[in-house]
């Protein structure tokens, strides 16, 4: 199974796997590796002080999109379960962004699904950011390495 | 025939719209939807194009009703 949810208020990534865990996974006994990345809104970048940010997207395309990716990791990786949250809207500094989790019968194909998952949807997935600083604001033009 | 044409993000305050539906003539092209929409031939290095939401290239054929989005490179994530 695969999951997708693109929210538009603050979450807490932990509660989220914990209740995904609980409500939604009914094959925990074939579950060997649980691997999860959980991405939080850092308060500097190229140098300045970031004091909010704006997680743009585009609706449809954005969830059409994650669940390709997430379709694809099911059947490269032969995931058990994956579940993917992220953050639109008004952030601030600390807050979490995104949540990727992955499960499997081992840890190679966690650690390599979530990994891939990540880059896929940092590269090609419909988000932007507007970084909101002392003075003005500025969009985010670049990714920074992984 | 009619399309929708979708701005996004920086590119959205360039063009100061977020968009609309737009008239095109037949055989046109994404590179159309953008000309006629914006009123320019060329467009910013580096700027995406999805029609009906799945990514494709300038040159590909657009028919009515489909959805045509123009965005800047994407963000999301995490550092």
């Amino acid at each position: 199974m695969v999951s997708i949810d693109v929210c538009d208020s603050a979450f807490d990534p932990w509660d989220r796997l914990a209740q995904y865990q609980r409500d939604c996974m009914d094959s925990a006994g074939s579950v060997g590796a649980t691997a999860v990345f959980v991405g939080t809104m850092r308060d500097l970048n190229e140098g300045d002080a970031v004091q909010g940010m704006l997680l743009e997207h585009y609706p449809g395309m954005t969830e059409r999109y994650l669940e390709k990716i997430s379709q694809a990791a099911a059947g490269r990786w032969n995931l058990i379960d994956s579940l993917i949250v992220h953050r639109v809207g008004e952030l601030l500094p600390g807050e979490p962004i995104v949540l990727v989790a992955v499960w499997s019968a081992h840890r190679k194909e966690a650690f390599e699904a979530s990994r891939w998952l990540m880059e896929e949807l940092k590269s090609k997935a419909p988000f932007w950011k507007k970084e909101r600083l002392a003075e003005g604001s500025r969009w985010v033009e670049h990714n920074t390495p992984g | 025939m009619l399309v929708q044409v979708r701005f996004f993000a920086g590119l959205r305050e360039r063009v100061g719209s977020a968009g609309g539906e737009i008239s095109l003539p037949d055989g046109a092209t994404v590179a159309t939807v953008w000309a006629v929409a914006v009123g320019e031939e060329t467009f910013p290095d580096n700027t995406l194009a999805a029609r009906n939401m799945e990514y494709v290239g300038f040159d590909t054929p657009v028919s009515e009703g489909d959805e045509v989005a123009f965005f800047p490179p994407v963000t999301g994530g995490a550092w």
